[in-house]
């Protein structure tokens, strides 16, 4: 184990077979910070950067510990796929707690948010799988949130080139 | 899209949780070396040294050729560029998404400083 990478600002570190966990500090108040995980029209702005490529299309969330949220992805309603869950703990504004519950190898996360000199927050997320191979090929977000349809294009793709 | 082959990982991941093994990959990043060299090296006996190597080649990590009466290990890079490959697309994605979400925080930062304003 110990796999870490670092470019001195976001660190993430495999800490054991089902455990990976990313560290970053935000230059913002914990309470900002806090808000900007909790509330769908601000985690909407930066879950799915445009530079992925596969943008968000709709986001819901009842931050309340018990309550639920429901983010989808895609380039169009045909391709979305949705991933949902429950928040497990919802402790405004130090730490966040839920699960994935789009498929059985989902993770539970547990974000903490701890304040830091100078205004800022020391931000630590932890994703817990059911098991090594469930993390071993994890989704990271992106393009790997959609591995069937990529399959398909795969396939498509394979089928023209095929054609030529 | 890069694939990943699990059974593959689960040896890797087992085969780096070890000190020695991990010694021995950095060693041999600097330069091939035969096993009594290694087992020297990390003041092992060749029999414990040949079991880490066997789990190291097992997992890829690392090949060996046998050269007349001296076994030569040196990196087996392929495998471990898919560790390597591994965490560093999960670190992409996470850089990705924190540098948006700093933008956001700065975004919020100037609109409450705006509304303090106004409300004074």
């Amino acid at each position: 184990m110990g796999e870490r990478v670092s470019d001195g600002r976001t660190t993430v570190e495999r800490k054991s077979d089902c455990e990976l966990v990313v560290t970053r500090v935000f230059d913002g108040p914990v309470r900002l910070v806090f808000d900007a995980w909790t509330k769908a029209e601000l985690f909407q702005l930066w879950w799915a950067p445009k530079s992925s490529g596969v943008p968000m299309l709709a986001c819901e969330m009842d931050a309340r510990t018990g309550g639920g949220y429901s983010v989808t992805f895609g380039k169009d309603a045909g391709s979305a796929m949705t991933f949902y869950g429950k928040y497990l703990e919802v402790t405004p504004p130090s730490r966040l707690i839920w699960t994935n519950e789009e498929s059985e190898q989902g993770a539970v996360t547990t974000v903490t948010f701890e304040e830091e000199e100078g205004d800022r927050t020391r931000l630590v997320l932890q994703e817990l799988y059911p098991s090594k191979e469930a993390l071993d090929e994890s989704f990271v977000g992106m393009e790997d949130t959609m591995p069937e349809q990529f399959r398909q294009l795969d396939e498509l793709l394979a089928t023209q080139a095929a054609n030529v | 899209m890069v694939q990943y082959s699990a059974t593959r990982l689960d040896a890797s991941f087992a085969a780096l949780s070890d000190a020695t093994r991990r010694g021995v990959l950095e060693q041999l990043g600097r330069g091939d070396a035969s096993i009594t060299e290694l087992a020297d090296r990390f003041h092992m006996t060749l029999t414990g040294m040949k079991k880490h190597v066997g789990v190291l080649e097992q997992a890829g990590l690392v090949t060996t050729e046998k050269v007349g009466r001296v076994r030569t290990c040196r990196l087996g890079l392929r495998g471990f560029e898919e560790e390597v490959a591994w965490i560093e697309e999960r670190h992409r994605i996470w850089s990705l998404r924190f540098d948006a979400l700093d933008q956001v925080i700065e975004a919020m930062k100037r609109r409450e400083k705006a509304d303090g304003r106004t409300r004074e």
